[in-house]
């Protein structure tokens, strides 16, 4: 369902010799597979280009390795690059005098009013005393959205009546937070459109009259391609100094963060991740970058197959099941390359949609950590007590030799022949495969974990 | 009516006009059909958040009538890339606003900070301009104020709001709503949703539940469930249609904050992958900040 880009690569890569250079025509190919993804993920058309001249340059003519595939290779550059465009986390600037003045600005239904709270309960979680300001005297009932949030997290809000001016409601909340001993401000400004020139003025205004520390422009994950014209306009106009990217929990991509990292040059501070006042992360770029690529985090998944996998085991077992000459032997052996990746759920959830797949699923202890490796286990030692001659050929099992396995492992005959009828499914599905385009896709499975 | 909607439309695009779209214009404004205009073209909308596969089959329809027809004039062929991107938006079914019926329900959903409540407030408004009695029901009892935010707007726009506490039951909420519609015999209701991810399963799930209690409570209720999309939403938004189309049959779109630089591309992918229509569009933070949408005013106006 979700094609990856992962998935494109090895698709355009498949049909290369796994020796030698990467050659100009076999990185554009590939390149064009990932300017599709960026552009899909929302990064700025623009962006994008200059994004792919970048991972070109260093792509070709770069010498294969044998332990990951030339896709994997491609990948590693493209995801290398993201994260120096997307650059590192920065905390939020506590430097200077007390009160600390965070600003936070953006378009209309961004998430300020939200993002305030979580900010706040951020800091106070690290004993700060915030005091959050309700300076969106425009949206109806806004001041009493922040009124109930800060009721909700036992954190005081400094709010006037709406007729009063945004620049002197914070104004006087600095006063307040001096008089009070709180040490950092929280500015929850109005939505606002960047061409919208009075009301960047008045952000302007609230500037000079509170000198905050931070201006952190809050954007939504889902913004598409304006998303550059935006951020631009708000950095022209009032300075920014971070930004806050929302709705991360949903299934965008984030392709805006690429876009904005770009075109203003600040740091991505934090990422809001749920509807909850604690749904606040501080950014990793990592995680960041694998999203925008689609890929889940497949990025760490390849990494430790080749720190753990040995070559030379994934090529045998691959050419055996090709041939379908693939034995209880060579199963076990596949499974205790695999255990070596660490713990199987952990794995899983590196997958794309993998997520989305357990949520499906009614009968989530079948999934829990304990449950799977629980059945690894058993599988492994109903192997173990196998005779050679019983691995390699399967067929000899009857009944007292089940019963003899089944005591030897500590199981039941009923869990051996479970496993046996498993088995035999596999066998049946290799048998499919051996037709030519199968094999082909059987091969790029393979190539997965390699 | 229309003419005043045409007119806000197209001032409430002259923004874009002058760049990206504005830029198509210069496009067909002089030189041939060449391979170069069709990969600035595919750039231009690719930028305007159309989607890479629209645009492609856009792009490649447009071609291959430009050849077929043997157009050679540049105006020609930019009347093709209108009628082809009008025929997006089009040939879907009618509103359902209007049909006679004993009460109109209209659920409107979708993602957090898209503009649901400002939208519904603008819908009152519009509605009770023209004659008719409209009840809103605060149905959105988890997002802080809230309800006061929809009863401000209910004030203003001169209509009753049928609200509970905050995290009452929404589906309580919905259910008053609609009985207080049957006996004070208003003629449409407007039903505000709490803010939710399409991705979330259990918040999809509650809105099917409040689905099924209009259902149960008026004839075929709901009569219009609109899916409010903020403008500057890139590719998300038609996953975002999908989403609520498989769980609540979305039958129309409203774009809000068309009053940016953003112009909601994204429409046309929405349109040629669901065939969900685009029914109404915001421009504006005041409540007579919205107009039926027009798939011709609206191509055009991109188009200066």
């Amino acid at each position: 369902m979700f094609e990856n880009l992962q998935d494109k690569l090895q698709g355009v890569f498949n049909q290369l010799t796994r020796r030698g250079r990467l050659s100009e025509a076999d990185v554009d190919k590939a390149l064009r597979e990932v300017r599709l993804a960026l552009l899909e993920a929302d990064v700025n058309f623009k962006i994008v280009k200059e994004f792919i001249a970048r991972v070109r340059e260093r792509a070709v003519g770069i010498e294969l390795k044998k332990t990951i595939t030339p896709g994997q290779q491609v990948i590693k550059i493209v995801h290398e690059e993201l994260l120096t465009t997307l650059g590192d986390s920065a905390p939020i600037n506590l430097g200077g005098r007390s009160p600390h003045v965070i600003m936070l600005i953006g378009l209309q239904g961004s998430g300020k009013t939200t993002t305030a709270a979580k900010l706040a309960l951020h800091f106070r979680k690290s004993k700060h005393n915030p005091l959050l300001v309700a300076a969106d005297t425009r949206r109806p009932a806004a001041i009493e959205q922040l009124k109930v949030l800060g009721r909700q997290l036992d954190i005081p809000v400094h709010f006037e009546d709406s007729s009063v001016s945004p620049p002197k409601i914070c104004a006087n909340a600095v006063k307040v937070a001096k008089s009070g001993a709180h040490n950092i401000v929280i500015l929850d400004t109005a939505g606002r459109l960047q061409i919208d020139e009075a009301l960047m003025e008045e952000l302007n205004q609230i500037k000079v009259k509170t000198e905050p520390q931070e201006t952190l422009l809050v954007a939504d994950s889902m913004t598409g391609q304006e998303a550059v014209r935006v951020a631009e306009g708000f950095h022209k106009q009032v300075d920014l100094t971070g930004l806050i990217l929302t709705k991360v929990d949903g299934d965008a991509r984030g392709g805006a963060a690429i876009s904005i990292r770009a075109v203003t040059g600040v740091p991505i501070k934090f990422l809001g991740v749920g509807e909850k006042s604690s749904d606040l992360e501080v950014f990793h770029p990592d995680r960041l970058a694998s999203r925008i690529l689609g890929m889940g985090d497949i990025l760490s998944l390849i990494e430790r197959a080749e720190d753990v996998l040995d070559e030379e085991v994934a090529e045998r077992s691959a050419k055996k099941l090709l041939a379908g000459k693939f034995n209880l032997e060579d199963f076990l052996e596949q499974l205790q390359q695999i255990k070596k990746m660490g713990p199987v759920t952990k794995m899983l959830e590196m997958l794309p949609g993998w997520k989305d797949m357990t949520r499906a699923v009614k009968d989530t202890d079948a999934l829990s950590e304990e449950n799977m490796e629980k059945q690894m286990k058993r599988t492994e030692a109903i192997i173990s007590s196998m005779t050679t001659k019983e691995r390699r050929n399967p067929k000899v099992l009857n009944g007292s030799r089940k019963k003899r396995i089944a005591q030897g492992s500590g199981t039941t005959v009923h869990d051996v022949n479970q496993l046996l009828s498993q088995f035999r499914q596999m066998q049946k599905m290799m048998k499919q495969f051996k037709k030519p385009r199968a094999r082909q896709n059987l091969m790029n499975m393979f190539d997965g974990f390699r | 009516m229309f003419g005043f909607g045409k007119k806000k439309i197209s001032d409430s695009l002259a923004r874009t006009r002058s760049s990206v779209f504005g830029q198509i214009t210069s496009l067909f404004g002089g030189g041939e059909i060449d391979d170069e205009l069709w990969d600035d073209l595919e750039a231009l909308l690719i930028q305007a958040d159309v989607g890479v596969e629209t645009t492609m089959d856009l792009i490649e329809t447009v071609r291959q009538r430009v050849t077929r027809e043997g157009v050679t004039k540049l105006a020609d062929a930019q009347s093709i890339l209108k009628e082809e991107m009008q025929r997006l938006l089009d040939g879907n079914n009618a509103s359902d606003f209007d049909r006679e019926r004993l009460v109109t329900v209209v659920l409107v959903v979708g993602v957090n900070g898209s503009g649901k409540t400002t939208t519904i407030a603008k819908l009152a408004n519009y509605y009770q301009r023209q004659g008719r009695k409209v009840i809103l029901a605060a149905a959105d009892t988890f997002r802080a104020a809230a309800i006061d935010q929809l009863k401000i707007w209910g004030e203003r726009a001169n209509c009753t709001v049928i609200a509970h506490q905050p995290n009452a039951d929404p589906g309580a909420v919905v259910f008053d709503a609609l009985k207080s519609a049957l006996s004070r015999k208003a003629d449409l209701v407007l039903i505000d949703t709490a803010g939710r991810l399409h991705t979330k399963y259990n918040l999809m799930k509650e809105l099917e539940k409040l689905r099924g209690i209009a259902g149960k409570q008026v004839h075929a209720a709901p009569h219009e469930t609109l899916l409010v999309l903020d403008a500057i939403t890139g590719q998300n938004a038609l996953s975002q249609a999908r989403h609520f189309k498989d769980s609540v049959a979305i039958t129309g779109v409203v774009l809000a904050k068309l009053d940016g630089t953003a112009k909601g591309g994204v429409v046309f992918a929405i349109g040629r992958e669901l065939g969900v229509p685009v029914r109404f569009v915001g421009v504006g933070e005041g409540i007579e900040d919205i107009m039926p949408f027009d798939s011709k005013a609206f191509v055009d106006g991109l188009f200066g």
